[in-house]
């Protein structure tokens, strides 16, 4: 009667069990540094531009659309602590989350997903080489330090679209937007800016790797497994950043 | 012959994939340098029986021995250093497409724990193995680049590379061209014959396992010729066929050959598939 719950608490096992053993293997030799670094290339350095112009895009938008607001109540020079509030709170980490889901987590599925179907994951194993060693926990390193950084950019860059807009639109002086970014936010805005983009790193990581690890039926099953992980790591980058938000607003 | 002192045996294994049986109480055993031919319809469980030999996959129930250790319950980590005595061949050539030809055949002297060397050692050893399946012109060259057969001759100096007690082939010669499949067959029978090495080889074709059951490798000649048959030169070969999980006959060639069984038949022909 129960049989519909089997496959997502069997998928939900394999997903804790691939959890602790990727971050097991932290600790554990052998490190494979150099697959490290070249995640971090292939996750950093190739989701910096598309970040950078998603950061540029939400500060120009959000500036825009308080500045109407704004100007109603004669507060528009508070433009500078929106914008920098909402982008380190939540669309800094959101917007970057889901981005790098879309590029990395797809590409993570796919990639193991070619390398399940085409049976070089057995030929690992028989090799003598640990596959969630191998390809998960670098690309677990890899995400987790790369995210929080793309975010801190994004950031950065979305208070400097938020900046062209008040300056060039609502006339307001460059140290009284950056004099209001800067002193709205608090430890708390820093710590939840932060923790949220490690939390979804973790999430893309290993839901792109756990879809691409269980993949099975050929080219099609890559194309399933690459769908699965943009939308469940999309999926829950949303739940978990629902529970750090509640958290941190009861703090 | 006690399982211990085998190179690989299976005692009443079963395994299922959902409600599909992939090994159904399958039990037989090897000793050192014998060859075991496994044929069987699409999906009756050769590749399967291949990777449960090795712990690739685990049964739900009986007992496996590999090189006369149990397997069943060993963790991943024990299974490393005993996969190190053990060459395969997978089906879709399992060559790894971000790495280079040289860097596939020296990849398990690297990452087996028992098998590391210095680096010059690796790269003598890889040449001689690349020269062993007459590629040693494409060490730099990326699988994408190889045909078909260049790619199964490189798993095949992968396989090799690491001088294994035992080799394990998945349908080495599928998909291939007769000439192309008859090299195939012979550099089997060369790391057999030269080595001495237990093989256990899944094949659709009846060509090749009267190949490994009648013919041996010259090493003169540096061809394959037949053996006077039942003389001493002949390798203990047995032909396994597989239906359904189960496995439904085991004998020598002339036992299949006589076999009545119309699913035993269809595989003891030439051009069978």
């Amino acid at each position: 009667m129960l049989d519909f719950l089997k496959p997502p608490i069997q998928t939900f096992q394999e997903f804790v069990v691939l959890s602790g053993r990727a971050v097991g293997n932290i600790v554990r030799r052998p490190h494979y540094s150099a697959d490290v670094f070249h995640q971090m290339d292939v996750i950093g350095v190739g989701s910096l531009p598309i970040c950078s112009m998603v950061g540029l895009f939400s500060g120009i938008v959000m500036a825009l659309q308080m500045a109407r607001a704004l100007t109603t109540y004669g507060a528009e020079s508070r433009v500078g602590e929106i914008v920098s509030i909402t982008l380190v709170r939540e669309l800094g980490p959101v917007l970057t989350a889901v981005l790098v889901a879309g590029r990395n987590a797809s590409g993570m599925a796919s990639e193991l997903g070619s390398m399940k179907v085409t049976e070089q994951i057995d030929a690992m194993r028989a090799l003598g080489t640990d596959p969630t060693q191998k390809l998960v926990t670098p690309r677990l390193i890899a995400a987790a330090l790369m995210l929080p950084l793309l975010t801190i950019i994004a950031d950065f860059i979305g208070m400097m679209g938020g900046y062209f807009i008040a300056s060039t639109q609502l006339g307001i002086t460059s140290s009284e937007y950056w004099t209001a970014a800067w002193q709205i936010l608090e430890y708390n805005d820093l710590a939840q800016g932060l923790l949220k983009p490690l939390s979804f790193a973790v999430i893309i990581a290993l839901v792109g790797c756990l879809y691409g690890m269980r993949t099975t039926g050929g080219t099609q099953g890559v194309g399933r497994a690459t769908t699965d992980a943009v939308v469940w790591s999309s999926l829950w980058i949303f739940f978990v950043d629902a529970l750090i938000t509640q958290f941190f607003v009861n703090l | 012959m006690d399982a211990a002192s085998t190179i690989v045996c299976f005692e009443d294994v079963s395994l299922r994939f959902g409600d599909t049986p992939a090994l159904d109480h399958v039990s037989f055993q090897m000793g050192a340098g014998e060859t075991r031919v496994v044929f069987g319809a699409a999906g009756s469980g050769k590749t399967v029986l291949l990777k449960v030999a090795v712990g690739l996959v685990k049964p739900d129930s009986g007992r496996v021995f590999l090189l006369g250790q149990e397997i069943t319950c060993m963790r991943e980590t024990e299974l490393f250093d005993l996969r190190a005595r053990v060459g395969i061949l997978f089906q879709e050539g399992g060559l790894f497409d971000s790495l280079n030809v040289a860097e596939n055949v020296s990849y398990p002297l690297e990452n087996q724990r028992t098998l590391r060397s210095g680096n010059r050692s690796n790269e003598a050893r890889v040449r001689e193995s690349l020269e062993f399946v007459e590629l040693a012109h494409t060490l730099d060259k990326f699988p994408s680049e190889l045909s078909g057969g260049m790619r199964r001759r490189v798993g095949i100096a992968r396989a090799v590379v690491t001088e294994p007690a035992l080799e394990l082939y998945d349908s080495p010669t599928a998909g291939l061209d007769p000439i192309t499949a008859h090299t195939i067959i012979t550099l089997i029978l060369k790391e057999r014959d030269l080595r001495n090495t237990a093989t256990i080889m899944v094949t659709h074709r009846y060509q090749d396992g009267q190949l490994m059951a009648n013919f041996r490798y010259n090493p003169n000649s540096g061809e394959i010729e037949r053996a006077p048959r039942g003389s001493a030169e002949t390798v203990d070969t047995k032909f396994l066929i597989m239906q359904e999980g189960r496995l439904v006959f085991e004998g020598s060639e002339t036992e299949f050959l006589a076999n009545q069984d119309p699913y035993v038949r269809k595989f003891a022909r030439p051009g069978a598939s």
